[in-house]
C-alpha cells in the first residue's frame, strides 16, 4: 500500500490543482445519518450484526470489531509476538514464527481473505498474508486462532496475497519486489535488463482441513505485483494481478514507475496453470521454506520443505494475458458476477473496466494483441474495455461491490469514496473520507453474493478527528450505511495498527460455531496433567519438566525447587472445563518470556532458566477467582 | 372393604397397570429431579440432575463447575459415588415395575392399592433422603473454607426456588419424578374407578 508520507504531498500538489473543481461536488453531497447514534448503538447485552475482520497493517496482527457498534473484540496475533498471551514466547507457538530467515516475530499484514465455498462466505478461516517475510496464515474461525503460517519461497514482499478462488480451492500469492529468481548477487540496475523476475504462487488449500501446500509457481517478468481478484462465476477460472512499475525502473520509483501511460493487470488461468503442471511442462525448482502448524492444543510443529515446481508462461499458452490498465493499477476487483474486473490506477484519471467476455471473445485473436512480454501476450485496451468512469476522484484505488448493481471505489488521494453504477459508468454519490482511504470493504463485498448493508473506508491520517496522543496519531476506519438508496456516515472509529483491509461476515455465519473450551478428555498434548493426581516434577539432569495444573484458584504442585543454571519446563494444563475461565502463567522477572493465557482445558509450556540464588515468584496473571490474587507460589533458587 | 381388595380388576385398569410399569421404565433413562442454579457469573446458568442411578451436569461440564463453585464455601464434592442411595435406588425402582407385572398376574384391587403404598412410601422416604443429603452438603462445610459466613448455610431447597449469598438455587422434579408422580395419580384412579364399579355393580 501507499504510504502516507511522500506520495500525498508529490501527488496531491499537482493532482488537486487539475481536478479540485470535480471533487468540491463531492464533499457537498455527503451526508451524515441523522439518526447515526442510535443506528450504531448496540445496547448492552445486544450482539453486533456483523464480524469485522481488520488486518492490522505493520502491527502484523489482525482485529476483530462488531459493527455497527465499532467495538473492539479480539486482536489475533498472527505474525507478531504477542506478550498478553505468549503467543510467539511460548513452547507451542515460537515455532509459528520459525521462517527460512530464522525466527522472525513481525511482520507487515495486508490483507484478509474470508474462505469461501461457491463464491459464498463460508465463516471456516480466514488468511492474511505477510508482506515482509512473504508468508501467508490460516486462521479458525471456531478459535480465532492462527493455525498454520506457510512460507512463500522464490519472492520478495507477498503483498499481491493471499486472494483465494471461488472454492478456496487456492490463494493466490504474487512478488511485490521483483528480485532475482533463484536469488544472487547481481548488480541492482541488471533489473532494468530483466535480470529481475517475480512469481506467482499458487497455495492449495485442502478442502477439509485447511492444510496449505504450494501446488505450482509461475516465473513472471520483473514488475512489481501489487493486488489480487479471483474470478467468480464465469470467470471461475481467472485470477487478476495489478502490477506497476512495467518501466522496470530501479531508482526514484516515484518518477521512474510512473513514466508509461498504462501498466498492466495480469489475467491468469490458474486452472490452465494445473493442466499445464499435470502434463509435465513445469519443471523442479529451488526454494526453501518452511510450514509451519498448529494443531488443536499441540505444539506448532515446523517443517522445512525445499523445492517448488516452477513453470514459464510461454510453456503454457493460454494461461497468461497482460491487459493493458491506466496508470500504475493499484486494486483489481472482480463484481460479484464475475464478468467487470475493475482497476484502480492510483494515478489515473478514470477508473478502467474490463469486460471479462470481451477478454475471452479477443485474447487468442493476435489482431487484438500488441505485443507480447516474455511469452505473456498483451492485450489492447480497448479490446478488453467495458467502460470507464470519468473523472471520479484521484487516486482511485480499490472497489467493492454492494451486489444491487453499484460499485464503490476508493481514492486516496482525494480522501473519498464514490459510488458509481455499473454498466452506466456514472458517480452517483461522493462520500468524504476521514482521511486518505485505502481500502474499503463491503460485508461480504468480495463474494459473489454481498450481504450488503455495511461498508467501511479504511483511512490513514486521523488529523484533526480525535483528542490528540503525541506525534502518531491513530488511524481509523469509518462505517458508512449502504442499504438505502444513499450512503450515510454513521462512525468513525480508531483501530490497532493500521487498518489495511478487511473482511465482513455476518455474524449468524460464526458465532454459533466458536469454540468455548478445549475438552480435557481430548487434550493430546504430549505434556498434558489431566487431574491434578497427576500433577508432578520430573527430573532429567539438568532439564526439569513440571507438569502443573492450574484451576480455581490453585497451581499445582506450588513449590518448586531448582539450581542455578538448570532448564526448567512448566507444562500448565488448565484443568478448568468453564467458559471464559483463562488462567494465566508468569514467573517474576522471567527474561526472554512473557505472560501465558492458557485456555480452560488447554496446555501451555514455560520456558524458564534457573537464574541466580533466590525466592521467585510466579502466579496467575488472568483474574480468574475471588480467589485470583492468592493464586501465587514460589520457586527456590539454590546455588 | 374386603370386597374391594379382592375385586378383580377391570381390562381397561389392566391396561392401565400395564402401562404404569412400562411408563416407569423410562425413569431408567431420564432424570428425575433436577437442580439449576444462576448466577450473575453465569447467564447461561448452571444445572444437576439426580437420576436413578448418578447424579450428572445439565452440560458435560456443569457439576465439575458446580463443584469448583461449591469449594469456595467447603462443600463436599459431589459425585455420584459419595451417595450409597444411587447404589440401590434402581433396585426399588424394579421392585415397582416388577410389582406392576406381578398385578398383571394377579389383577387385584389390592395390588393396586400395595403399588400406591409402595410409591408414597419410597417417594416420602426418597424426598427424606434428598432432604438430609441436601442438609449435609448445605451444613457440613470445610471449617479451612475460603469463604465462611457467620451462621449461613448452603442446603439448597427441597423443592423451589432459594437464594443463597449471589446464587439462586431452583430444584423441581424432572421427567422421571413427573412420571412416579403420574404413575401415583393413575393408580389412585384406578382404585377410584374400581370403588365406583363396585358400587354401581351393587345397585
Amino acid at each position: 500500500m501507499l504510504k502516507k508520507s511522500n506520495i500525498i504531498v508529490v501527488t496531491l500538489g499537482i493532482a488537486l490543482f487539475i481536478f479540485l473543481p470535480n471533487c468540491k461536488k463531492g464533499a457537498a453531497t455527503a451526508t451524515l445519518a441523522s439518526d447515526a447514534a442510535s443506528r450504531v448503538y448496540v445496547a448492552p447485552g445486544e450482539k453486533d450484526e456483523v464480524y469485522a475482520f481488520l488486518s492490522g497493517g505493520f502491527s502484523g496482527q489482525m482485529s476483530v470489531y462488531g459493527i455497527p457498534s465499532a467495538r473492539l473484540f479480539k486482536i489475533i496475533p498472527v505474525f507478531s509476538v504477542f506478550p498478553e498471551n505468549g503467543y510467539g514466547f511460548d513452547e507451542e507457538t515460537k515455532d509459528m514464527l520459525k521462517t527460512t530467515h530464522g525466527y522472525v516475530p513481525w511482520d507487515d499484514s495486508h490483507h484478509v481473505e474470508a474462505s469461501m465455498t461457491d463464491g459464498k462466505q463460508d465463516g471456516r478461516w480466514m488468511f492474511l498474508n505477510a508482506n515482509n517475510t512473504p508468508r501467508l496464515a490460516r486462521i479458525d474461525l471456531k478459535s480465532f486462532e492462527t493455525k498454520e503460517i506457510l512460507e512463500i519461497p522464490n519472492t520478495a514482499g507477498n503483498h499481491a496475497s493471499p486472494f483465494a478462488t471461488e472454492n478456496t480451492e487456492y490463494l493466490m500469492a504474487a512478488t511485490r519486489f521483483s528480485v532475482p529468481v533463484p536469488q544472487s548477487n547481481v548488480s541492482i540496475d541488471s533489473f532494468s535488463k530483466g535480470g529481475f523476475k517475480g512469481t506467482v504462487t499458487m497455495v492449495k488449500v485442502d478442502k477439509n482441513s485447511g492444510r496449505l501446500s504450494i501446488e505450482l509457481q509461475v516465473l513472471v517478468p520483473g514488475f512489481n505485483y501489487d493486488l489480487s481478484h479471483c474470478g467468480k462465476k464465469k470467470s471461475h477460472d481467472w485470477c487478476f494481478f495489478s502490477s506497476y512499475n512495467s518501466e522496470q525502473a530501479h531508482k526514484m520509483l516515484e518518477v521512474g514507475a510512473s513514466k508509461k501511460d498504462k501498466d498492466f493487470i495480469l489475467a491468469f488461468n490458474w486452472v490452465r496453470a494445473k493442466e499445464c503442471k499435470d502434463q509435465g511442462k513445469a519443471y523442479n525448482f529451488g526454494g526453501e521454506y518452511v510450514n509451519n502448524f498448529k494443531d488443536e492444543n499441540k505444539p506448532a510443529v515446523s517443517t522445512k520443505l525445499s523445492g517448488v515446481k516452477m513453470l514459464n508462461p510461454k510453456d503454457c499458452p493460454g494461461m497468461m494475458y497482460y491487459m493493458p490498465t491506466p496508470k500504475s493499477p493499484h486494486g483489481t476487483d472482480v463484481d460479484s458476477t464475475g464478468e467487470y474486473i475493475v482497476g484502480g490506477g492510483k494515478l489515473a484519471s478514470v477508473i478502467p473496466v474490463h469486460s471479462f467476455s470481451k477478454m475471452m471473445e479477443v485474447k487468442d485473436k493476435k489482431e487484438h494483441h500488441s505485443t507480447e512480454i516474455e511469452g505473456i501476450p498483451v492485450l489492447k485496451y480497448e479490446s478488453t474495455l467495458a467502460g470507464e468512469v470519468q473523472k471520479p476522484c484521484l487516486g482511485p484505488l480499490h472497489t467493492e461491490f454492494d451486489g444491487q448493481g453499484y460499485a464503490y471505489t476508493s481514492c486516496f488521494v482525494s480522501s473519498e469514496v464514490v459510488k458509481w453504477k455499473l454498466g452506466t459508468w456514472e458517480v452517483v454519490q461522493h462520500l468524504p473520507a476521514y482521511y486518505s482511504v485505502g481500502h474499503l470493504s463491503i460485508v461480504g463485498g468480495s463474494s459473489t453474493e454481498p450481504y450488503g448493508k455495511y461498508l467501511i473506508a479504511m483511512n490513514k491520517i486521523t488529523k484533526d478527528r480525535y483528542l490528540p496522543v503525541g506525534m502518531e496519531l491513530p488511524q481509523s476506519a469509518q462505517l458508512y450505511d449502504i442499504s438505502s438508496g444513499k450512503a450515510e456516515l454513521l462512525s468513525d472509529f480508531p483501530t490497532v495498527g493500521e487498518p489495511h483491509y478487511s473482511q465482513m461476515i455476518p455474524a449468524k455465519l460464526i458465532m454459533d460455531k466458536t469454540a468455548k473450551l478445549f475438552p480435557l478428555e481430548e487434550n493430546k498434548h504430549p505434556y498434558a496433567t489431566k487431574s491434578e493426581n497427576d500433577a508432578k516434577i520430573v527430573k532429567l539432569g539438568n532439564t526439569t519438566h513440571i507438569y502443573m495444573t492450574a484451576i480455581r484458584s490453585h497451581f499445582k504442585p506450588d513449590i518448586i525447587e531448582a539450581r542455578t543454571g538448570e532448564t526448567l519446563y512448566f507444562h500448565v494444563t488448565n484443568l478448568e472445563q468453564d467458559y471464559d475461565i483463562p488462567h494465566g502463567f508468569a514467573i517474576g522477572g522471567a527474561p526472554n518470556m512473557t505472560n501465558l493465557l492458557i485456555m480452560p482445558g488447554e496446555t501451555r509450556t514455560f520456558k524458564w532458566v534457573a537464574p541466580k540464588p533466590g525466592i521467585y515468584p510466579f502466579y496467575c496473571t488472568d483474574f480468574c477467582s475471588a480467589l485470583h490474587q492468592e493464586m501465587q507460589q514460589y520457586i527456590r533458587v539454590s546455588p | 372393604m374386603k370386597a374391594l381388595l379382592f375385586q378383580t380388576l377391570s381390562k381397561k385398569n389392566r391396561l392401565l397397570i400395564l402401562g404404569v410399569g412400562l411408563f416407569l421404565v423410562l425413569v431408567y433413562f431420564i432424570p428425575i429431579w433436577a437442580i439449576s442454579i444462576s448466577a450473575p457469573q453465569y447467564p447461561e446458568g448452571l444445572g444437576m440432575q439426580i437420576w436413578i442411578n448418578q447424579i450428572t451436569g445439565a452440560t458435560p461440564y456443569d457439576l465439575k463447575n458446580i463443584n469448583l463453585l461449591n469449594h469456595y464455601i467447603g462443600m463436599k464434592e459431589i459425585i455420584s459415588e459419595s451417595i450409597p442411595e444411587l447404589l440401590f435406588m434402581p433396585y426399588v425402582l424394579a421392585y415397582l415395575i416388577i410389582g406392576a407385572f406381578i398385578t398383571e398376574l394377579i389383577p387385584k384391587v389390592g395390588m393396586a392399592i400395595l403399588g400406591i403404598i409402595n410409591l408414597i412410601i419410597v417417594g416420602l422416604v426418597g424426598l427424606f433422603d434428598f432432604w438430609r443429603w441436601e442438609y449435609n452438603y448445605g451444613h457440613n462445610l470445610n471449617p479451612d473454607a475460603p469463604i465462611i459466613i457467620e451462621g449461613m448455610a448452603y442446603q439448597p431447597p427441597l423443592l423451589g426456588c432459594k437464594v443463597m449469598l449471589n446464587i439462586t438455587a431452583c430444584s423441581y422434579p424432572s421427567y422421571g419424578g413427573m412420571i412416579l408422580a403420574l404413575s401415583l395419580v393413575l393408580l389412585v384412579y384406578i382404585v377410584w374407578d374400581e370403588k365406583r364399579r363396585k358400587k354401581s355393580n351393587v345397585v
